[in-house]
């Protein structure tokens, strides 16, 4: 822009803004009822989706599969899809570090008057792909599994005993990789091997009620988890009473 | 003392004018009490003069064609502020002791303390709103060039705060200390390790040491919760400041309607 566009744009900005309203009050009650809906949504998500706490950080388990919060994935992916060693350094810190210095400096090789997103092919063009291309890796990062699982194939019985059955064990097995088990249980493949007993058989060794119970009433150290929903308690005594 | 312009508020908000012959010139005990909250102010205005600097940020006008979209930055503003509050009150039960106190202390929130699920729970997915909102809010500032002449410094300082955001997600990720947080960060530091330069150094400073212990725990602690929100909420004040001096921007669009009397003064 030269002096001439400048002034200009200052002059049609300020014709703009005597025609314009007060930020006060007009403004702030949008802006108050937009803070509205934010507050809402979050506390919304809270309630709905709630808050996981995974087993106690191990340093000496090797099978765990990092991931980052949803917000890295794109990052997480690149570093996924890039099998060449010579070219990972460069995706991994060459590709952020230039986008970043991109974004700083956009203001100053995007100097032209033009403030129209039509009218700007260009900076529209690039910004929609990079936008295509971030939306592309966040959703395959986030398809490559959660790590709130344990590996765990449903049993013989579980499997005859329909699709219920089948959901209550996989909601079971879930809950119990939320709640931490595997911290101080091994369970199959998963968690770690003390100082709990190994939960593996337990079905076999414990009946259901008795499962139950020492989940209520646990012996030290571990805590008692009767604070659990209903729904959430029951899943977990039907999956352990159905180790076998 | 001179009597400063009313503010251009709805006639709707303005209070009425005393009816006459309410007060008889003495003012009463109960008039005074009345008048407390305005004494209150006036004694402050007299000694700040900060009036002048709430009417600038409170009165200024906002162009023709504002819309919805413009609410997106405060809207990141109320997540930071959500994050600030629900964060204070995390680090009011929360031990950054790597061997065991920072797991104990955060499963102590979940499952005992009175609404800890709620607060844990209202702090992380805060994040992500908080997160999809600053990209929102680009999104807007690009696609309607408000980052073009004179508001190219508010653009820096907006990337600086997109970074200090990302910086405070990575940060935070740590500190329950359970099995996803641990080996995020370790691949996480390591692919600051990685870079050119200052990568090594950088990852030193992040763990504290060669490997990930309990001094990097208090070391992302501190900078979760002392250095990045304090540059934040500076950085928003300066990013505030310059939208007030330099006025948000009406959408592309919009085109003003000149007016006979301009046109005449233009000519």
């Amino acid at each position: 822009m030269n002096q001439r566009q400048k002034e200009e744009y200052l002059r049609e900005y300020s014709i703009l803004k005597s025609e314009g309203k007060p930020f006060f009050p007009y403004a702030v009650a949008k802006d108050a009822l937009m803070a509205c809906i934010v507050m809402a949504v979050i506390i919304c998500a809270s309630l709905v989706l709630g808050v996981e706490l995974g087993a106690r950080a191990n340093p000496a388990t090797t099978s765990f599969d990092p991931r980052p919060d949803w917000y890295f994935f794109f990052l997480f992916e690149i570093l996924r899809i890039v099998r060449i060693p010579a070219l990972v350094q460069l995706a991994t810190i060459g590709i952020p570090t230039l986008c970043m210095i991109l974004l700083f400096l956009l203001p100053f090789y995007d100097r032209g008057p033009e403030r129209r997103p039509e009218r700007r092919p260009i900076a529209t063009l690039s910004a929609i792909a990079v936008i295509g291309a971030m939306a592309y890796l966040t959703i395959n990062g986030a398809e490559a599994g959660s790590v709130y699982s344990l590996k765990i194939k449903p049993p013989q019985s579980v499997l005859l005993a329909g699709p219920k059955a089948l959901a209550e064990f996989e909601a079971g097995k879930k809950a119990i990789a939320q709640s931490g088990c595997e911290a101080c249980h091994k369970i199959g493949e998963n968690g770690n091997p003390g100082p709990g007993p190994e939960l593996t058989h337990i079905g076999a060794r414990i009946p259901a009620e008795g499962i139950a119970r020492t989940i209520v009433n646990p012996t030290a150290p571990m805590p008692s988890f009767k604070g659990l929903p209903a729904k959430k308690f029951e899943a977990i005594v039907f999956f352990l009473s159905h180790l076998k | 003392m001179p009597k400063l312009p009313a503010p251009p508020i709805p006639s709707l908000l303005k209070s009425p004018p005393p009816r006459p012959g309410e007060s008889n010139g003495a003012v009463t005990p109960a008039e005074e009490a009345m008048e407390a909250g305005v004494s209150v102010v006036d004694w402050i205005d007299e000694r700040t003069s900060l009036s002048g600097a709430a009417r600038w940020m409170m009165f200024r006008k906002v162009p023709k064609g504002t819309n919805w979209f413009y609410t997106l930055g405060s809207a990141t503003m109320f997540a930071f502020l959500n994050q600030a509050v629900t964060g204070v009150f995390l680090a009011m039960y929360y031990r950054p002791e790597a061997n065991g106190g920072a797991y104990e202390s955060v499963r102590h929130i979940t499952n005992e303390v009175f609404l800890g699920a709620l607060v844990r729970g209202m702090h992380k997915w805060g994040a992500s709103v908080m997160v999809a909102l600053v990209f929102l809010h680009m999104a807007r500032t690009f696609f309607f060039g408000a980052y073009k002449y004179p508001r190219e410094l508010n653009w820096v300082i907006g990337v600086a705060l997109l970074i200090l955001t990302m910086v405070m997600g990575f940060t935070g990720y740590l500190l329950p200390f359970d099995e996803r947080a641990y080996w995020a960060t370790i691949v996480g530091v390591n692919i600051n390790g990685t870079g050119p330069l200052i990568g090594p150094y950088l990852s030193d400073f992040l763990r504290a040491g060669p490997e990930i212990s309990a001094a990097t725990l208090t070391r992302f602690y501190a900078i979760h919760m002392m250095i990045v929100p304090g540059l934040i909420a500076a950085l928003i004040g300066a990013h505030l400041y310059l939208v007030a001096k330099l006025g948000t921007t009406a959408p592309p669009w919009i085109k003003a309607e000149k007016k006979a009397q301009l046109r005449r003064s233009e000519a």
